[in-house]
């Protein structure tokens, strides 16, 4: 049946693919070519090869699928988040941090960041809770990667996303426990490139089919001034910056108070959250330690810095660029299955969801707002066509084709050649149809999916998801040969990532939490095995329960901003600052996590309305609701500077550290 | 310039740009340097990682 879906060619390009991934990772097993390899054998890696394989593993599906379908729903703004990509994830991080880092890691025999922060500040205790939060949160940043990865995969080849995820969990964990989490860096390096070379394609194609860069940024910024669906939280189009403000804001409909969130969106969350977090990675640590001399650090600036700019760069501008495809020059051709949504009242529209929020559709009294759609849904009321573009009878695209009442303003209208616009294409149904689909690239991404609310029969839903805008858009714009590199490109993206995610939450829990717990040294490894697995597992089934809106984006920041506020302020004060004391350490640790949790539950309201303990509790989806943006503000925000200032208070009233102690981190 | 009217945009696709030029241009300068000799701490620690790696 499989073979049914994707096809002869796809199957055989995806085989060889990891055949010669498979290769490498022998070769490098057999002739021993991991980076510790070179390091014992005092021999330099290739700056090209180090690079490579240190960006193919931080950059992953998330990057390209999770935060290039934001930036195709929000706009350009999200290239902030690029910049700080280059500039401090590659920059700040090889330049400043890399060399102190590796230093201190081989004085100190620290092999795992959780060691490398117990041993300089000489507690048992940072190593066991840097662990614990690593081995429990690593998970959801796993699922972010798998989602991508397999939303592309199901709407490549027109399967379900349950299928894709079942074999894409299965590619990656065969990669992960046959030896994918040596790090072989001909692998990684492998992956690199061709994630480069994808991408690349990807950007001159998107260019060149819309007229060129300026002429395809002016005809952006043109299709983003007409009325949008996130006008009420600041979207201005998509070449400008949301709007900037705070409190509430006057609108033609009265007082607005969201009228700003979506600026607190992007900067907070997308770009601090993520943008600052990469520096506090588990991963990026133990990479640092890997290499040679400072030379090695200083070459991988020159390939990590363009490689970057080619991935998120490409995918925040082709994420974009993608609205003016599906709004000016797509044409969906196929047999039209079914239409929705023709009549007068409520009942018989049909609704796409455009937000999904627990309660966001009911009164304080409990009743539904809407009666037509379920009580954690807000939608679009329309008449949606379902097309059958792969002749197998299923309608697999969907598409609106007209909105009904408020929603008509911002809602697409698609047009079919051959009938009059806005004319009832029922009497179409079971021919053969060219549709021009006239939409947004977030209302072009509607996905068929089946709900179940407990004491209620399952229901057929159809939703705008995020995470399917770059999966159709190179399904639609780009001719199909690259839609296979793509899938490796994808492959690549998500097989690197992931086996250093899984790495980490191995050695976290074995070595970090099992060994400190129980002392007994070198006998953890069946414990990280089995933490590998139940990491595979969590994330497998994270990925299979939450995936609406822009889960991937959300699920990152979470984890990078959960690592910069409980890890930064030691990590770099660590590195950087002798006055630190063990007990400013910890203390900065705790405070950044305990204030990231606390706002996770009690104030964002995304995240706190998500996991519902505020409102079992409060009866409020967020403690600051009713204030205006605080429920849109990262913790990063907030986690960080205080978790800096108690470093530094309670550093300065501790005892300093031992002189010899800090002889042996840093030499005399 | 580009076609992107709003400058806190235009900034950061520039910066972007002018960011990875920034690398290129470091990556160049010190092409050749930051060498450092191999300390024994080095190499027991490369050891030890790689007792580690076989592990898993």
């Amino acid at each position: 049946m499989l073979a049914q879906a994707v096809g002869i060619t796809e199957i055989i390009v995806v085989l060889l693919y990891l055949l010669v991934v498979v290769y490498l990772g022998f070769l490098g097993w057999k002739r021993t070519r991991s980076a510790t390899d070179y390091l014992i054998a005092g021999r330099e890696v290739h700056p090209f090869v180090m690079a490579m394989s240190y960006g193919a593993t931080f950059i992953s599906t998330s990057a390209i699928v999770g935060f290039g379908g934001v930036a195709g729903m929000f706009g350009m703004s999200c290239l902030w988040l690029t910049f700080f990509n280059i500039f401090v994830g590659i920059f700040v991080a090889f330049v400043f941090l890399g060399g102190p880092t590796r230093r201190l890691g081989h004085r100190l025999d620290s092999h795992t960041f959780p060691e490398l922060l117990a041993n300089r500040f000489e507690s048992k205790f940072i190593q066991i809770f840097a662990g614990l939060v690593i081995f429990l949160f690593i998970p959801l940043y796993a699922a972010a990667v798998l989602i991508g990865g397999c939303a592309f995969i199901a709407s490549q080849f027109g399967i379900d996303y349950e299928m894709a995820l079942l074999v894409f969990s299965v590619i990656i964990a065969a990669y992960v426990i046959m030896g994918g989490l040596k790090g072989v860096m001909y692998s990684d390096a492998l992956q690199g490139s061709i994630m480069f070379v994808g991408m690349l394609i990807l950007l001159v194609w998107s260019y060149k089919m819309l007229g060129g860069v300026k002429e395809a940024h002016v005809a952006l910024t043109e299709a983003g001034k007409g009325p949008s669906l996130f006008g009420g939280i600041g979207f201005q189009g998509w070449t400008s910056m949301p709007r900037f403000g705070w409190g509430v804001a006057e609108s033609a409909k009265g007082p607005n108070p969201a009228a700003y969130n979506l600026w607190w969106i992007m900067i907070s969350t997308i770009t601090l959250g993520v943008g600052i977090g990469v520096l506090a990675q588990p991963q990026l640590a133990v990479r640092f330690m890997t290499v040679k001399s400072k030379k090695e650090l200083n070459r991988a600036v020159l390939v990590g810095g363009v490689f970057i700019l080619i991935m998120t760069g490409v995918a925040f501008t082709v994420g974009p660029l993608s609205n003016l495809f599906f709004l000016q020059k797509e044409v969906v051709e196929g047999t039209l299955v079914d239409v929705t949504g023709v009549g007068k009242s409520p009942a018989e529209f049909s609704w796409v969801i455009a937000k999904k929020e627990r309660g966001i559709n009911v009164k304080p009294d409990g009743t539904p707002i809407n009666p037509a759609i379920g009580p954690d849904e807000k939608s679009l009321p329309c008449v949606l066509l379902h097309i059958d573009t792969d002749s197998n009878a299923e309608a697999d695209t969907y598409l609106i084709y007209k909105g009904y009442g408020g929603a008509a303003a911002i809602t697409p209208a698609a047009e079919i050649e051959g009938l009059e616009k806005g004319a009832d294409p029922t009497p179409l149904v079971g021919q053969a149809v060219k549709v021009h689909p006239r939409a947004t690239a977030y209302l072009r991404a509607i996905v068929k999916s089946v709900v179940k609310e407990e004491g209620e029969p399952e229901r057929v839903v159809y939703e705008c998801q995020t995470s399917k805008i770059i999966p159709a858009y190179i399904q639609g714009a780009m001719p199909k040969w690259f839609g296979l590199i793509f899938l490796v490109t994808l492959l690549s993206a998500a097989m690197s990532t992931l086996s250093s995610q899984f790495h980490a939450v191995g050695t976290s829990i074995g070595r970090d939490v099992y060994e400190q717990i129980t002392g007994r040294h070198n006998k953890s490894i069946g414990i990280t095995r089995t933490g590998i697995i139940i990491g595979i597992l969590v994330a497998v089934l994270f990925s299979y329960y939450i995936r609406s809106g822009y889960i991937i984006a959300r699920a990152t920041a979470i984890f990078f901003g959960l690592c910069a506020s409980a890890f930064l302020p030691a990590f770099i004060g660590g590195l950087f600052w002798k006055r630190m004391t063990k007990s400013g350490a910890i203390a900065s640790m705790i405070v950044g996590f305990l204030i990231t949790a606390f706002w996770l539950l009690f104030i964002k309201d995304k995240e706190a309305r998500a996991i519902g303990f505020c409102y079992s509790l409060f009866e409020k989806h967020s403690l600051l609701l009713d204030k205006p943006n605080w429920s849109v503000v990262d913790p990063i925000c907030v986690a960080l500077p205080i978790s800096i200032i108690v470093a530094v208070v309670v550093s300065l009233m501790t005892k300093p550290p031992s002189e010899a102690h800090l002889n042996k981190c840093f030499g005399k | 310039m580009l076609g992107i009217e709003d400058k806190a945009v235009l900034t950061a696709y520039l910066l972007c740009i002018a960011s990875a030029i920034l690398c290129v241009i470091y990556g160049l300068v010190n092409w050749n340097r930051g060498e450092e000799d191999i300390q024994p701490d080095d190499v027991k620690w490369a050891a030890e990682e790689k007792e580690i790696e076989e592990e898993l």
